[in-house]
Order: C-alpha cells, then sequence, then structure tokens
C-alpha cells in the first residue's frame, strides 16, 4: 500500500474515469433504443429470415472484442470508403473518443438485444389483441403494455450492456487505442499503467472500477425491490 | 343488429370456411379445438386477416376483400373476451378498465362510464387491486367491465369459462346469462361444452373441421343434430359407423345388426344412426332388442353400461347406456328399446 501513499490522489488524472462513464452511457442509451427496436421487428419476422439476422445480430457477442475492433477498423479506417466518407461530415471514428462509443456499443448490443427479444418472446401476444379491441393505438400498447410487462427482462438487458460497455477494452483497444486525455478509458488505462510497472496506478483505477460496478449492482437491486413492491400487495 | 361473416383463409394444409348470419341475441360456436372457432373470432376482430370474403356489422363493412376494405382492430367496434382475459398485469383494474374508453376526452363521462360498469359487474373495492390478486371470476367480470366501457357493438367470447374451477363455472354462467340478456348487440359464444351452449345461447352452429354447419336454434339442434360432428359434439355418445335406408320410417345398421324404427322420415343418403346414452330404456317397447353387457363405470348418480347388441359387428365400438340410481349395474335387463324419437338420423 506504499505506492498508493506515494502520490496523493488529488494529482490523479481522472479524465479516464469521466471519458469511461461518458462512453458506457452514451452508448448504453443508443444500444437500449437500438436493441429493443431490433428485438420487437426480429421476433416479428419469418422464421428463416428470423435466424439469419439473429446470427447476424449476435456474431459481436461470440467473436473475440479485439476481431470486432478489426472489424470497425476495416469499415471505418481513415482510407476506408465509409471513413472517407463519414470525414467529410467531420466523424472520424479512429482514436477519437466517440469512437470509443461505437465499439463499446458493437460490443454491448447483442446483450440488449437478446434479453429483450426473450422478453418480448414470452410475451403474452392476447395482451395486445386486448388491447386493440378495446381502440388502444398501437404506440400505446406498445409503451404502456408491452414494454412496462416486460421490464425485467428489458432493465436485466440495459444493465448488461451498461457494464459491458463499461468494462470494454479489446475492440476499444484496436479503434481508438491508448491516448491519455483523449481516447484512455478506466480499462484500458489499467492495462497501460500496468505494462509500464505503474503498479498503483493501475490499482488505483482498479479500485475505481470496483466502486463503480459496486454502485452499479447496489442500484440494479434497490430498482428491483422497488419495482416489486409496486406490483406486489 | 346483425353480423354477416363469410370469409376464407388457407393455413397451410387447414382451410376455414366460415359463412353465417346472427341477428340479434347470443349465438353458440360449438366445436372442438382446432375446429377453427377461435380463429373465426380473431378473424371477425381484425387480429387475423381472411384471405377473401366479407364481414358485416350492423351495416358497416369491417372486412371486405374484393373491396380492399379492411379495418383495424381499434375501429371495428368489437368487445373479444379473451381465454386467459388478457387483463393488463401492470395496470389495476381501474385503469385496466380505463384503457376501455380512452377515446372519451370528457373526464366527468369517463368517470361516469367506470362506475356504470363497475357497479353492473359487483366490482366496487376492487378498483385498486391488480390482476393477479383476482379471483378467476372477479378478473372475469373486470375484463367484462372493460369490454362493456367500450360500448361494443358485437361482443365475442372465447371459451369464457375453461379457465374457472368447476364449482365457480355453474354459478357464473347463471350470471353471465343474465348480463348477456341485458346487451343489446349481437353476441358470439365459442365453446367445446355442449352444456355451456344449451344454457348460453338460443342459437348455435357446430363447427367441424374449419366449416360452420349452418345456424340453429339451439334446442332443434340438440334435439335433431343432423350430422355426425353436430351429434358428437352436442354430447351424442353411441354414433354408427353407417346406416342404410330401408323404409320411410325404418333405417338398418348393419354395424349394429339391427334395423330401427324412427319418428322422422328417413331420407335417401343418411350416413349414420345416434342414440344418446340416456335414451336407451329396458322398459321402452319399441325398438327392443337383445344386448349383452361388457363393463360399466358408476359414477355418483348414474351408471355408464357398456354393452354390445347381440349380432353387433367386431368392428363397432362398445355402446353406452346410462342408467339413473346408483345400483346400475343390478338386475341387468335382457333387452334394451329406444324410443322411435330419440333415433337421430345423421347425414
Amino acid at each position: 500500500m506504499r505506492a498508493w501513499a506515494s502520490r496523493p490522489p488529488d494529482s490523479m488524472d481522472w479524465y479516464p474515469l469521466w471519458n469511461s462513464l461518458r462512453i458506457a452511457a452514451i452508448s448504453s442509451v443508443i444500444v437500449f433504443f437500438a436493441g429493443i427496436a431490433a428485438a420487437y421487428y426480429v421476433a416479428r419476422l419469418p422464421r428463416a429470415l428470423k435466424g439469419l439476422l439473429d446470427v447476424v445480430l449476435t456474431l459481436p457477442l461470440v467473436l473475440p472484442p479485439t476481431v470486432c475492433g478489426y472489424f470497425l477498423l476495416l469499415l471505418f479506417g481513415n482510407r476506408r470508403p465509409l471513413g472517407i466518407f463519414l470525414a467529410q461530415f467531420g466523424f472520424k471514428f479512429v482514436m477519437t473518443w466517440y469512437g470509443g462509443v461505437l465499439a463499446a456499443a458493437v460490443v454491448a448490443f447483442p446483450l440488449m438485444y437478446r434479453t429483450a427479444r426473450g422478453a418480448f418472446e414470452s410475451f403474452d401476444g392476447t395482451l395486445a389483441y386486448a388491447g386493440k379491441t378495446l381502440g388502444l393505438s398501437n404506440s400505446y400498447i406498445f409503451w404502456r403494455i408491452r414494454m412496462p410487462v416486460c421490464r425485467q427482462g428489458i432493465l436485466a438487458g440495459a444493465v448488461l450492456a451498461f457494464a459491458r460497455a463499461l468494462g470494454e477494452y479489446g475492440a476499444t483497444s484496436m479503434l481508438v487505442g491508448y491516448t491519455p486525455g483523449k481516447t484512455a478509458t478506466i480499462s484500458t488505462t489499467v492495462y497501460q499503467l500496468w505494462r509500464t510497472n505503474d503498479e498503483s496506478g493501475a490499482f488505483r483505477w482498479v479500485m475505481v472500477n470496483l466502486t463503480i460496478s459496486a454502485v452499479v449492482l447496489l442500484a440494479v437491486n434497490l430498482l428491483e425491490r422497488r419495482n416489486r413492491r409496486g406490483t406486489a400487495p | 343488429m346483425s353480423l354477416t361473416v363469410d370469409i376464407h383463409k388457407q393455413l397451410g394444409r387447414f382451410s376455414l370456411d366460415a359463412s353465417f348470419r346472427a341477428d340479434g341475441g347470443t349465438l353458440g360456436l360449438l366445436g372442438a379445438s382446432g375446429s377453427g372457432k377461435s380463429f373465426t373470432l380473431k378473424c371477425i376482430a381484425g387480429i387475423e386477416r381472411p384471405d377473401r370474403g366479407k364481414i358485416l356489422l350492423n351495416g358497416v363493412t369491417l372486412f371486405d376483400s374484393e373491396r380492399w376494405i379492411n379495418l383495424p382492430p381499434q375501429k371495428r367496434r368489437v368487445g373479444y373476451l379473451f381465454q386467459n382475459y388478457a387483463l393488463f398485469p401492470n395496470m389495476t383494474v381501474r385503469q385496466n378498465i380505463l384503457c376501455g374508453i380512452r377515446w372519451e376526452r370528457d373526464r366527468a363521462r369517463r368517470a361516469a362510464e367506470l362506475r356504470r360498469v363497475v357497479e353492473l359487474l359487483h366490482l366496487q373495492g376492487l378498483e385498486e387491486q391488480r390482476p393477479d390478486q383476482l379471483s378467476g371470476g372477479q378478473q372475469q367480470r373486470t375484463a367484462l367491465a372493460r369490454i362493456l366501457v367500450s360500448r361494443p357493438e358485437l361482443l365475442m367470447l372465447d371459451e369464457p369459462f375453461s379457465a374457472l374451477d368447476e364449482h365457480l363455472r355453474d354459478q357464473l354462467q347463471i350470471q353471465m346469462k343474465k348480463l348477456l340478456d341485458t346487451f343489446d348487440g349481437d353476441i358470439l359464444l365459442v365453446t367445446h361444452n355442449h352444456d355451456e351452449a344449451y344454457h348460453m345461447c338460443e342459437k348455435a352452429a357446430v363447427v367441424d373441421g374449419g366449416r360452420i354447419l349452418g345456424v340453429r336454434e339451439t334446442e332443434l339442434l340438440f334435439l335433431d343434430p343432423g350430422s355426425v360432428p353436430a351429434a358428437r359434439l352436442t354430447g351424442c355418445r353411441n354414433i354408427s359407423s353407417a346406416a342404410r335406408r330401408v323404409g320411410a320410417y325404418e333405417v338398418e345398421i348393419p354395424g349394429w345388426g339391427i334395423r330401427l324404427a324412427t319418428a322422422r322420415p328417413v331420407k335417401e343418403g343418411v350416413r349414420a344412426v345416434g342414440v344418446r346414452a340416456g335414451a336407451f330404456s329396458h322398459t321402452c317397447p319399441e325398438n327392443r332388442f337383445p344386448v349383452s353387457f361388457t363393463g360399466h363405470m358408476e359414477l355418483p348418480f348414474e351408471t355408464q353400461m357398456c354393452f354390445r347388441y347381440e349380432g353387433q359387428a367386431e368392428t363397432e365400438g362398445e355402446l353406452w347406456w346410462s342408467r339413473p340410481g346408483r345400483d346400475g349395474k343390478k338386475g341387468l335387463p335382457q333387452e334394451l328399446g329406444v324410443p322411435r324419437e330419440d333415433v337421430l338420423l345423421l347425414y
């Protein structure tokens, strides 16, 4: 613990924390809506198409994250057609913090998509039919009946996606690397500090990471308990 | 008050041809599971789309394949009571009911309508409960309240009592019948239970293999089912495999090795004969034939006796005689008779 005390915490560069949180937050919001939309539409597709799309949408879950990063570089690399095209609008995903958002979103997406799809598939379709015959609009049925009934699964998916985005390393390091004060996240910082023999620095960031994870899990538990109280007598 | 349905739908190998008219009162659709009766309701509600045909409700076209009309379920004014009631589990009874009247802008009117159906269905005090806290009967009443508050022009009940315990079922049938009598639109009731159909419906039609076999007065349907599926669905247990006309009022049943005299004239093309288990009698002088008993099933207040006619073919199954009283298997008769009017001719 001497190493921890040797450098006072106020001299610590907090950028990786802020960057990690921002990347995780933004990517999970994107993944939340994209995952739900994909789950909703894929669940209604004919079986053959469903199977194909399911494979494509779940692929990032089974591929090593570095391979995902490789594919992202293939697509968005500075000299690739899509990369050149996007650069005209000022978007550069390589070596930028929002490139980190893209990497985290791609890797976290399958978790949201699959849990939401599971929730939607176990949803009793007659509830939606009943709503329709009662004159309720499709959007009312979706937001006020389907979503609340599937709340547990969707919430679980969102938490998983957020946790995965927060811990993203492989694809992020491939696409945006490690630049202090620019693309550094907690996970890449831990690796960088460890690699450069700054054991105490790495340890500090590990503690930060543990704290965040604990807070997230605690929040989820509290939320679930409140939900349960809402529905039970 | 009128509903006209004439639709066709192909579902893989199964084809549905539903064609019937209902004008006022309760029409029962009596069919086995998989006969297409629930699917017919879904087409009327607009949840499923028929391949072709027409659906008219009180002069309004709900569906017409030739004129490209297919009203969304929201605009059809059709109330649908699902088998599991389909209450929204995340809402209270009050919120569930208010879902049926969201189109009403005036708050006071909405509240008044809510009060009306809560009283009509005796839901006072349950308004803030959630569906999982309600009994089966209360769930059914909530679902009905939610439908009635939306003021539908047609009410469709899909196996309304199948989710309930038996002791509740009879009681609720009586309550439901009273309630339905106050409803001034058409009512369609789908069931596989012949007692339910008999009690609840003024008219009934048998649904068999995706076809609706003519709407008739319920009493007449039970008195003279007229077809093999109708006989089976109205609870007739003894149906012969074949029959042949031998006289204006006489029919031969080769499988049973007998000829029966009938009260109704036997028409050419008779396919089978049905006799209800309760129609046999050892005192009846008509259509008496020697029988031998092969088994029995004792029930609390009657005995179901299995028997064969003397000349009955091996391939033909056992016949059932339901004999009132507990000691039915004592003092077995040598012969059983059937009153002529109880010989059901099936075409």
